[in-house]
C-alpha cells in the first residue's frame, strides 16, 4: 500500500467512527434482543464486570452530549485500533 | 452478538478460552510465516475500519438491530490467518477499553467471529470462488460467505448459551439463527461493497492474489483472471 492509500483507508475509518456511530441504531443488537425476549438478560446485569474498562459503551467521560461522546470515543478507538493492528503486524514480521 | 459475562457457565468459557487460544496460537505462526512487508499496514487499515465499522448498528426489525462483523472481509483481503488475528485484536480491545463482550466471555467471542467468523467464512469463500472464477463471483462469494459466517457464528453463540444452561437449545439456537439471518444481510451488503470496491481500486490487494509469491497470479486460487497485479512496485 502506498502511504496516500493508507491514509485513504485510516480516514474513511475514522470517518466511519466520527459521523456515523453517533446515529447507530440504539435498538439492542441480535443478541440482546434474544437475551431479552427469552428471559436470560439479567443474568448478565447480575455480574460486575472483571475489569472496568476507562471507555465503557463507546462513550467519553466528561462530555454532557452524548453524540460527541460517542463520536470521540469511536475516533479514538479507531486510530488506536490502527496502532494496534499495525503493531502486532510488525512484531509478526520481525519473527518470520 | 458479544457475549457479556454471566451468560456462559464456566465449563463453556474455559473450554472456549483453550479453543480460542489454539486457534489464534496457530494463526500468528502462520500469519509469521508468511508475512510480508505490504501487508503491515493493511493489518492496520483492516482492524481500524472493522473497529469503526462495528459501532455502526443499523436496525434490522421490529426493535432491533445488528452490526459489521467484518470476518469475511478482513480473510478475503488478509487470508483466514491474518484476517482471525485482526478479528481477535478488535474484540479484545473492545473487551479491555469499551466494556463490550465480558472478559470471560473473550474466548467464546473470539471463537465465534474470528475463529468461526474469519477462518470459517473464508473456508466457505474459498471452495464458492473456485465455483465462480471470476471478478463478480469473488465479490458473490465473499457476500454469501459473510452471510454464512454471521448465521454460524450465531448458531454456534447459541449452543454455547445452551450448554451454560442459560437458555433451552430448543429456543436459543432457532431464535439466534433466525435473528442473525437477518442481520446477515447487513454483512453480505457491506463486505460485498467493500470488496468490489477494492476489486475495482486495487484487485492485487485479494488475498491470493498479489500475496502469492513468486509464481504470481497462477498459483493462486483466483487463477490470474484479476490481470495479475505486477509483484513489485506496488508496497
Amino acid at each position: 500500500m502506498k502511504r496516500k492509500e493508507i491514509i485513504f483507508g485510516l480516514l474513511l475509518a475514522a470517518l466511519v467512527a466520527l459521523f456515523l456511530s453517533p446515529f447507530a441504531s440504539p435498538w439492542p443488537d441480535g443478541l440482546e434482543r434474544v437475551a431479552e425476549d427469552k428471559g436470560f438478560l439479567q443474568k448478565a446485569e447480575e455480574v460486575k464486570p472483571v475489569v472496568s474498562s476507562p471507555l465503557p459503551d463507546y462513550v467519553f467521560p466528561g462530555l454532557k452530549n452524548e453524540k460527541v461522546a460517542t463520536s470521540l470515543a469511536g475516533v479514538l478507538g479507531t486510530l488506536a485500533m490502527f496502532g494496534v493492528g499495525y503493531g502486532v503486524a510488525r512484531l509478526l514480521k520481525k519473527r518470520s | 452478538m458479544h457475549i457479556p459475562d454471566g451468560f456462559l457457565s464456566t465449563g463453556t468459557w474455559v473450554p472456549a478460552w483453550l479453543l480460542s487460544a489454539g486457534g489464534l496460537g496457530y494463526s500468528l505462526k502462520k500469519t509469521a510465516q508468511a508475512m510480508k512487508d505490504r501487508m503491515i499496514p493493511l493489518m492496520g487499515v483492516m482492524s481500524a475500519f472493522i473497529f469503526a465499522a462495528q459501532m455502526v448498528n443499523f436496525p434490522v426489525m421490529g426493535g432491533t438491530s445488528g452490526h459489521l462483523l467484518g470476518g469475511v472481509l478482513a480473510a478475503v483481503l488478509l487470508g483466514p490467518f491474518a484476517g482471525a488475528i485482526v478479528l481477535s485484536c478488535v474484540l479484545i480491545v473492545q473487551c479491555l477499553i469499551f466494556q463490550d463482550g465480558g472478559l470471560t466471555a473473550l474466548g467464546a467471542n473470539i471463537f465465534n467471529m474470528a475463529i468461526i467468523g474469519a477462518m470459517g467464512g473464508y473456508l466457505f469463500y474459498k471452495v464458492l470462488i473456485l465455483l465462480m472464477p471470476s471478478r463478480k463471483g469473488i465479490i458473490v462469494a465473499a457476500a454469501v460467505a459473510s452471510w454464512f459466517s454471521v448465521f454460524a457464528a450465531a448458531t454456534i453463540c447459541a449452543l454455547e448459551l445452551a450448554i451454560s444452561g442459560t437458555s433451552p437449545i430448543a429456543v436459543v439456537v432457532p431464535a439466534m439463527a433466525g435473528v442473525h439471518a437477518i442481520i446477515g444481510l447487513g454483512e453480505a451488503v457491506i463486505t460485498g461493497l467493500v470488496v468490489g470496491f477494492v476489486l475495482k481500486v486495487r484487485p492485487d490487494l485479494i488475498y491470493g492474489q498479489a500475496f502469492s509469491h513468486g509464481a504470481g497470479a497462477s498459483s493462486s486460487p483466483c487463477g490470474g483472471m484479476l490481470g495479475g497485479a505486477p509483484e513489485e512496485g506496488k508496497s
